[in-house]
């Protein structure tokens, strides 16, 4: 498989993000699937940024620890990642900034100064220098600058032809003809996407890595959408509002991080209570407490799962890259919608704030499901008891009939009570409800298996570890098994996709095993695992290394 | 809504001599003579907290949403911005509002939400019997502080004012006319409307005496004068003795919040173009 990757460094805020996105466009350009994954401090200025932009042939959403070409914007990032660089890597570097031996030193300050352009160009500079390196024309890095960051565009374009006159080709990257261009998307936007093909109306967030991306991103497309974002006072109020939202018939999602979703799990108990649907898009991030705001984990499995007092039925799914989420976002939202729960997309920083190249087929078509509306005959009941625990929804006004939602213990009419059997009746129906959920979701491809069907060992893996095992995997002949849904736990589909194999490894990004945890309580055996705790994603090198130590 | 009087038939559970009946009644009273006068029934909604107070939700037979304990306002909040064209009333208790959701009621003030918000201020924690609230005076003796507050009663209405609330009054459960007519008055208002109303809670906290004798109704008062509603707000801190002002302080017109998400929602067809279109990049 021909592949390239790009480490791009420097301090934080010069736009290295962007930066890496125009990479990515770059390497599209050239025919090849792209991935990024971004990696920052919970700093706004100094701090040391990087990102590393993976090419390849093949889709994928795994990073390499070694690198083709090595982009220095500052001395910090020659110190620290030159050891990545592969033997015939190429190192591009600042040389105002940067003082080192080997490698090639760009005159950036001195064509900054001659084209009069500002210092964020910079950049520009640096990313002309690896398209001459990469034997890229002007004309494509034109393009993609015209395209990208139309903003400045003059000096950008200035800079990079006073690069074009000093450089010189001295690794050919060779185009892969007929990959068609595609739209580089986010975890974030992706999710946002699928939301949004399933009809979402109103979407409620208070700021928090790794999700306000989303936040940012639907705000920014408000009005395209005719969608209500509303950043209220803290993440308490988000998920009241957004229930408050859906019963006045918005369809509603929230965005969060494990901090701000202890604030909402009053909320979704209400929300479990009063049969009140919400899509929950808890990105994950290392924890206890604060943690590491921008670094990544696979911690709250559990929390999801069981957050809230009380008994009641929720979704949970976990995609694995831009693709999955963008499927499963829709489908949680439908499910919920449906159901009248909760449910959670449940993403990680790896996930949500890495980029891939996105097939726009991939995007669900806009179906209007709903939830099953009232008939209008006789009186409306909020909670009326019907077979599979379903009452059907009405959002008033409808003339002559009230609506009732309660948080309390309450009768079909939504009226508290206190007796005994209600109360039972009460849980019943919610139980039922929960069961009629997983008998759909039974239904669907909620555990994926990739790789020979009789290898003997097989990563039992979940969210954005998954990509990276696929690859691992192959190259070793194992098969991967993802559950994407983790809630209701699809045990029998597990089992099945774990049949004829010898030894289970769990992968994850946590230090408890949570998976595997819920695997072996369902009496699915795990034999070893595979964990990884420094809210850094695994590379291929170091999961290759892992998996042979496991399974050795 | 099965019949004219807006009851339900769940079983009422306040004490005898308890203010709630008088919000009840006066609540009723308002809704059944704006029906008369043309506004439908089923544009209003309740939303109450948890508390003595909220048990209006299952008393009153209007769409209702029995929320949680200090939640009010954010449950509101989402509905008003779901449709704007209902009328959205809470009920929420001095406990409630002013001290596990204070944060959001501040917000909604300064949001100028369209919301009608009536506290039952009867300056105690009825439900959980009988502990002292951000409004009872220093020094109450309440189940949780037996030797008396160490911690001075807060102004609700001046925290409002300065939140940005467009519309603030006070009302008294034991002045019925005059609390029909504020609480008429507020759902008129389009914008944030507060009304602390007094109430009696004949069984932990019924200062009736002292109110009869301070209450007076507020005349000659200009409610477009922000700073003469600030005096006259300051002229009880809730702590000491001090004449009571019953009325409206402050109400001005100004946007409010949900106006601005008046928002027809696509149609599939629309938003399958609308996505089409952002992916290929216009
Ligand atoms: C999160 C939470 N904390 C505590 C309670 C217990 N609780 C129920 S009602 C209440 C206080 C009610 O006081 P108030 O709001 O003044 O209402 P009142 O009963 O006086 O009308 C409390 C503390 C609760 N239901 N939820
Ligand atoms: S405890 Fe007080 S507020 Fe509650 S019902 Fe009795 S009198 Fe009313
Ligand atoms: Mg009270």
């Amino acid at each position: 498989m021909t592949e390239y990757s790009v480490l791009i460094g420097g301090r934080a805020g010069e736009g290295l993000n962007r930066a890496g996105m125009v990479l990515c466009h770059l390497l599209q350009e050239r025919g090849y699937h792209v991935y990024l994954y971004y990696d920052y401090p919970s700093l706004i200025r100094g701090g040391h940024n990087f990102s590393i932009i993976r090419a390849s042939e093949r889709p994928v959403f795994a990073h390499r620890d070694r690198v083709d070409f090595l982009l220095a914007m500052n001395q910090e990032t020659v110190e620290r990642h030159r050891g990545r660089l592969t033997e015939d890597g190429v190192l591009l570097y600042d040389d105002y900034a940067v003082h080192t031996e080997g490698g090639v030193g760009l005159p950036l300050e001195r064509i900054l100064k001659e084209v009069q352009a500002p210092e964020i160009a910079r950049n520009t500079g640096i990313i002309a220098g690896f398209c001459c390196a990469a034997g890229i024309p002007m004309e494509t890095l034109e393009q993609v600058l015209r395209r990208e960051i139309p903003r400045g565009i003059e000096a950008n374009l200035a800079v990079a032809r006073g690069v074009y006159a000093v450089g010189n080709t001295l690794r050919q990257i060779p185009v892969i003809p007929g990959k068609r261009r595609h739209p580089i998307l986010t975890g974030n936007e992706a999710t946002g996407f699928g939301l949004l093909a399933a009809g979402l109306s109103s979407f409620i967030a208070y700021p928090m890595t790794p999700t306000s991306n989303l936040l940012h991103f639907l705000a920014a497309h408000a009005d395209r959408y005719r969608l209500k974002v509303v950043h209220p006072e803290n993440e308490i109020g988000v998920m009241l509002m957004a229930l408050g939202a859906a019963c006045g018939g918005e369809r509603v999602a929230v965005g969060t991080s494990g901090g701000g979703f202890c604030l909402m799990t009053e909320g979704l108990s209400l929300a479990g209570m009063a049969e009140i649907p919400v899509v929950i898009v808890l990105g994950q991030r290392p924890g206890p407490s604060t943690g590491l705001p921008t670094y990544s984990c696979q911690t709250e499995l559990h929390f999801a799962i069981s957050a809230g007092q009380g008994e009641f039925p929720r979704l949970v799914v976990a995609p694995a890259n831009p693709a999955q989420a963008c499927r499963w976002s829709a489908t949680a939202l439908h499910l919920a919608w449906k159901y009248q729960v909760p449910a959670f997309v449940l993403v990680d920083k790896n996930m949500a704030e890495g980029a891939a190249d996105f097939d726009p087929g991939g995007v669900p078509a806009v179906a209007p499901a709903g939830p099953v509306r009232w008939d209008g005959t006789g009186t409306y009941q909020r909670y009326a008891d019907t077979g599979d625990g379903i009452s059907p929804w009405l959002a008033p006004p409808s003339p002559g009939q009230t609506v009732k939602v309660n948080s309390y213990t309450h009768d079909e009419r939504g009226i508290s009570t206190e007796d005994p059997a209600l109360t039972a009746r009460l849980q019943e129906k919610l139980q039922r409800k929960g069961a009629a959920l997983a008998a759909e979701v039974a239904t669907m491809q909620t555990v994926l298996s990739t790789g020979p069907a009789d290898a003997r060992t097989v990563l039992l893996t979940w969210g954005s570890c998954t990509d990276p095992c696929i690859e691992v995997a192959g190259m070793r002949g194992l098969r991967v098994v993802q559950p994407v849904v983790l809630w209701p736990f699809p045990a029998e589909a597990l089992r099945a996709a774990l049949s004829g194999s010898g030894q289970v490894v769990a992968v994850e990004q946590n230090v408890t095993a949570q998976l595997a945890r819920l695997a072996t309580a369902e009496g699915i055996a795990v034999h070893g695992r595979i964990l990884k705790y420094d809210g850094r994603p695994f590379s291929l090198e170091d999961l290759e290394e892992r998996v042979r130590e496991a399974v050795a | 809504m099965t019949g004219t009087t807006l009851v339900t038939d769940a079983q009422n559970t306040w004490c005898p001599g308890c203010g709630n009946f008088s919000i009840q009644h006066a609540l009723r009273a308002v809704l059944l003579e704006m029906a008369s006068e043309g506004l439908p029934l089923e544009q209003v909604v309740l939303v109450t907290g948890i508390g003595c107070h909220a048990k209006m939700a299952d008393y009153l037979d209007v769409n209702s949403f029995y929320a949680i304990h200090g939640r009010v306002m954010p449950v509101a909040t989402g509905i008003a911005l779901a449709n704007p064209d209902l009328t959205v009333i809470c009920c929420a208790g001095d406990g409630d509002a002013y001290a596990e959701g204070l944060d959001h009621l501040i917000f909604a003030a300064k949001r100028n939400i369209n919301l009608t918000v009536i506290i039952h201020n009867n300056r105690v924690y009825g439900l959980t019997t009988g502990q002292y609230t951000p409004t009872s005076p220093l020094g109450f003796r309440g189940r949780s502080t037996p030797k008396g507050t160490v911690e001075k009663a807060f102004n609700p209405l001046e925290l409002v004012l300065a939140s940005g609330g467009t519309h603030v009054a006070r009302g008294y459960t034991r002045k019925q006319p005059m609390l029909k007519a504020l609480i008429r008055e507020a759902i008129r208002h389009r914008g944030f409307s507060f009304i602390d109303v007094l109430q009696i809670c004949a069984t932990y906290n019924d200062p009736h005496e002292a109110y009869d004798r301070l209450a007076y109704p507020l005349t000659g008062h200009n409610p477009g004068d922000f700073d003469a509603a600030c005096r006259k707000i300051r002229e009880w801190d809730y702590n000491r003795e001090a004449p009571i002002a019953l009325g409206t302080f402050y109400s001005v017109e100004e946007p409010s919040f949900e106006e601005r998400f008046r928002l027809t929602p696509q149609s599939p067809a629309e938003r399958e173009a609308a996505i089409r279109s952002h992916l290929e990049g216009n």
